[in-house]
């Protein structure tokens, strides 16, 4: 491949005027979960996702890898089945049960032929491996074991310890920031993962989303199905705020690969945040665009000094991380790391140009379509709708506000929001030493 | 605009992919459209016979490195002109070159297909391959390889497994190239390959979307039509030596745990209608690893413990010859010979006793899902169709490799493990880990000087 795929923010709209937009019905299930269909009769398929305010950063900071081995034991033992009867039955009806899990959010999808014969089988599962988990102990010990075997070997590599090490410089004791180690691995027990289920799984927190070949009758037994057995839990606490950073800082780890992992960045932006719009058409121009981004170019097209740079803001509950990569051979660290930070300061001091602005905004409303042009990529849409709480107009209104950014809108947030003397990075590779 | 449009039962027509077409220009180019309306989008795919198998000693990584090249301008689309023109036009794009061919493709509104026809055809023939751009995209590439490959354990491994089974077939040499081939390769190298293969008469171009078959046939013939068919070189038929006993190799790499690959030489897939072997492995690789509670996966991770990822893999679909492999990490206090050990024991119980009815159907009826499920996305129907007509089967073949995979026996199972899965036919590869820093202490019992 000529590149990796270089991570987009999953917030988008529908171009409005261009095509109909699928048609998003919503309401609450008598169990309190908020639901969000699309009906669609095209495939005779059926396309389902489950997600709670469950992810990692509702971890104890004592009590940190109970959020991901919760989530991650959810199939693996239910009332009535254990874990080869979930495996078998599924694959017996040709249904997968996938699930995504992040520092928000904890999720489970399904997907089904819609045929009632293996509809219904593959629901009954489902509804199982949401509200009847049994999390039997002997499982626990073999995933914890798995799991911790899987950290050591993860240490091991550059980029996972430049994440883990970029997560804490920009995050700090913000959940945001934590990895777990092998030792709050050990420490977790079996009532962990049943208290947390019992008060992050609540029917009132959840968040159904249902795309496909059913009625909406249907779609209101189905998600009334997943969740009226969901624990009785009130409102999952919200995440504490996140701390900007005030100065620079530099971390180098060294590692005997060829190549050094580079990350450089700071807090970012939340979901709700005002300033998304601007940011998020001013980063396709700094290195969001893939091959026609200044920092592609600069460092890769000019330069041949990295087959990969990118930069994105994630947005998330709390401010998410602004965040810089590339990697590069360790001989050339330092101009490559030079290169990369002119190219920032100077796109911040600077601004853009109307040319710029009016490529990204051609390229961001023109190709609109194709992130609305499968059944998966509009459930994933759906999911987002209804976690973040993103208004049902939300996706119609989208285009236009892609339209509105300016170059003076661009160029006025970036200077407010990127400070390029206050980012944290972080060097893994080669021999250096602590700075 | 969305339709009720099928029904379950309508489901075979849609495997009999009713709506292709396909045409050949008078120079050779082969032009498959899949009509498909679901979404206002369109994917143009174009599929070159030219991949890293088509090398020579000492230049291998060129078709790679042309793939990267062929973003270098022509002389009316200046560097950096494709990209943003595409970008502009709301569309995403990239490439791909495997052991068996090169692809390049872009991803667009309807409305904007004309325009990627247009680059496309363009840089089929008129590519400019200029020193300076050479010499900065040869850096890129070799990060590449840093990135993807010696920097990574596992793919190192991979990397010398394929240099070790395979001894006379090109296979032995990794997609990306030798480093030592990519630091000596040279601007006059890439344009050797551009001329030698980049030619109507070797690509066949893939159109799916909502798109129109008989326009679509229009704008091929003005924008490809145009280009002169190439003079292509005779193919080198390759037949591998038979291998004459197990083989095996270590691999020392950075790394905290040992990791184990096993690959059995295999055949792939020649024709449709009259093979069993590729099916029966197909179904083979399904019944040890479709499911979560599938065999390697039930016995060794679950139950016994002493795997903490387990994987089998095989494809039949090539040009070349094809492997099927197991691949597996050991837990902590299982040895890596123990693991094998294992997992012979799981092949030999298939050899031995057979797989049962109820493990078929639970394949079969994963088979039929997915057949359902790919037609959620565009791009993928698009790559099946580049894929298999690139490979030298046809896309006609499509249904009968579905018919014929769903007509797989029990003992048809039994016997391919039985005739495939031979000492003689195996290479194991072993990765040894490797502390990060000299001054760790050594791991897993080696000799430790004081």
């Amino acid at each position: 491949m000529r590149t990796k795929l270089i991570p987009f923010v999953l917030l988008c709209g529908f171009a409005a005027g261009a095509f109909a937009t699928p048609q998003i019905q919503h309401w609450q299930a008598a169990s309190g979960a908020r639901v969000y269909f699309v009906q669609d009769h095209n495939l005779p398929m059926l396309d389902v996702a489950v997600s709670f305010p469950a992810g990692s950063a509702y971890d104890k900071a004592d009590k940190n890898g109970v959020a991901g081995l919760t989530h991650g034991l959810l199939d693996l033992g239910v009332q009535g089945m254990n874990e080869d009867d979930i495996a078998r039955k599924l694959a017996d009806v040709g249904a997968r049960i996938a699930s995504s899990f992040d520092a928000d959010r904890s999720a489970v999808t399904l997907r089904t032929l819609s045929s009632a014969a293996e509809r219904d089988v593959a629901l009954d599962i489902l509804a199982r491996v949401l509200q009847k988990p049994l999390f039997p102990q002997e499982v626990l010990v073999r995933e914890k074991t798995r799991l911790i075997a899987s950290l050591r070997e993860a240490e091991t590599k550059p980029e996972f310890l430049s994440e883990k090490a970029f997560g804490k410089a920009v995050f700090g004791s913000h959940p945001y920031g934590w990895q777990s180690e092998v030792a709050d691995i050990e420490k977790i027990q079996r009532d962990d993962l049943q208290a947390f289920f019992r008060s992050h799984y609540g029917a009132q927190d959840a968040v159904v989303a249902l795309m496909g070949d059913v009625t909406r009758q249907q779609a209101e037994a189905i998600a009334q199905q997943l969740t009226a057995q969901l624990p009785r839990s009130g409102s999952v606490t919200s995440l504490p705020a996140v701390v900007g950073l005030q100065t620079g800082y530099e971390q180098r780890i060294p590692h005997p690969a060829s190549q050094s992992h580079i990350l450089i960045g700071a807090p970012g932006i939340a979901r709700n945040d005002p300033d998304y719009f601007p940011l998020y058409v001013g980063n396709y121009i700094l290195g969001g665009g893939g091959f026609v981004s200044r920092l592609m170019n600069e460092v890769r097209e000019k330069r041949g000094m990295a087959y990969s740079v990118y930069s994105y803001f994630m947005p998330m509950q709390q401010p998410g991380a602004f965040q810089i990569g590339l990697q590069t051979k360790n001989e050339q660290v330092d101009e490559a790391l030079q290169v990369v930070r002119a190219t920032v300061r100077d796109f911040v001091a600077k601004g853009v140009t109307d040319a710029e602005l009016r490529a990204a905004k051609q390229n961001i409303i023109g190709g609109f379509p194709l992130r609305i042009d499968s059944n998966r990529k509009i459930l994933e849409y759906l999911s987002v709708i209804g976690f973040y709480n993103l208004p049902l107009t939300y996706l119609d209104d989208f285009q236009a506000r892609v339209e509105q950014v300016n170059v003076r809108s661009v160029n006025d947030a970036f200077r407010r929001r990127i400070n390029p003397d206050a980012m944290a990075t972080v060097i893994v590779g080669g021999q250096g030493a602590a700075k | 605009m969305r339709f009720y449009a099928f029904c379950l039962g309508l489901l075979i027509a849609i495997g009999a992919q009713a709506e292709v077409f396909e045409q050949t220009l008078s120079n050779g180019l082969k032009v498959i459209v899949k009509e498909d309306r679901r979404a206002p989008v369109v994917v143009q795919q174009i599929w070159y016979r030219a991949g890293s198998m088509d090398e020579m000693t000492g230049v291998t990584g060129v078709a790679h490195v042309l793939e990267h090249m062929m973003f270098k301008g022509t002389k009316e689309v200046p560097v950096g002109e494709f990209s943003r023109r595409i970008a502009a036009a709301g569309g995403r794009e990239n490439a791909f070159t495997s052991y068996d061919y090169t692809a390049y493709f872009q991803q667009l509104h309807k409305s904007q297909l004309e325009l990627a026809m247009q680059l496309e055809a363009d840089r089929m023939h008129n590519l400019r391959l200029s020193d300076e751009e050479f010499a900065k995209e040869i850096r890129v590439v070799m990060e590449e390889r840093r990135w993807r490959t010696d920097d990574d354990a596992r793919a190192l491994l991979d990397e010398r497994l394929m240099a070790t089974a395979y001894q006379e077939h090109p296979y032995r040499n990794p997609i990306v190239g030798w480093m030592n081939d990519l630091k000596n390769m040279t601007a006059d190298d890439a344009r050797l390959w551009y001329q030698t293969w980049y030619a109507p008469n070797n690509a066949t171009l893939v159109i799916a979307g909502d798109v129109d078959a008989k326009q679509v046939f229009a704008l091929a013939r003005k924008y490809y039509g145009r280009i002169r068919a190439g003079k292509l070189p005779a193919r080198k038929h390759y037949e591998e030596p038979a291998q004459l006993g197990i083989k095996r190799i270590v691999v020392k790499a950075p790394a905290e745990l040992p990791h184990l690959v096993m690959a059995y030489h295999a055949p792939t897939l020649r024709d449709a209608e009259k093979d069993w072997q590729p099916y029966a492995l197909s179904v083979l690789a399904g019944v040890l690893d479709g499911n979560d509670s599938a065999r390697l996966n039930k016995s060794l991770v679950r139950e016994r413990q002493v795997a903490t990822s387990i994987g089998a893999g095989y494809a039949n679909t090539s040009r070349g010859p094809t492997m099927f492999s197991l691949e597996a990490t050991p837990a902590a206090g299982t040895s890596v010979e123990a693991l094998e050990a294992a997992i012979r024991e799981q092949l030999q119980m298939i050899v031995r006793d057979g797989v049962s009815e109820e493990e078929l159907r639970r394949v079969r009826a994963q088979v039929t899902a997915a057949e359902v499920y790919k037609l959620d996305s565009l791009f993928y129907q698009a790559m099946q169709i580049g894929q298999i007509e690139s490979i030298g089967l046809s896309q006609h073949d499509l249904p009968v490799i579905l018919r014929k995979l769903q007509a797989v026996t029990a003992e048809q199972v039994q016997a391919v493990a039985r005739d495939i899965l031979r000492d003689d036919q195996l290479t194991v590869a072993v990765l040894d880990p490797q502390p990060l820093a000299a001054e760790k202490p050594q791991q897993g019992g080696h000799a430790h000087a004081h």
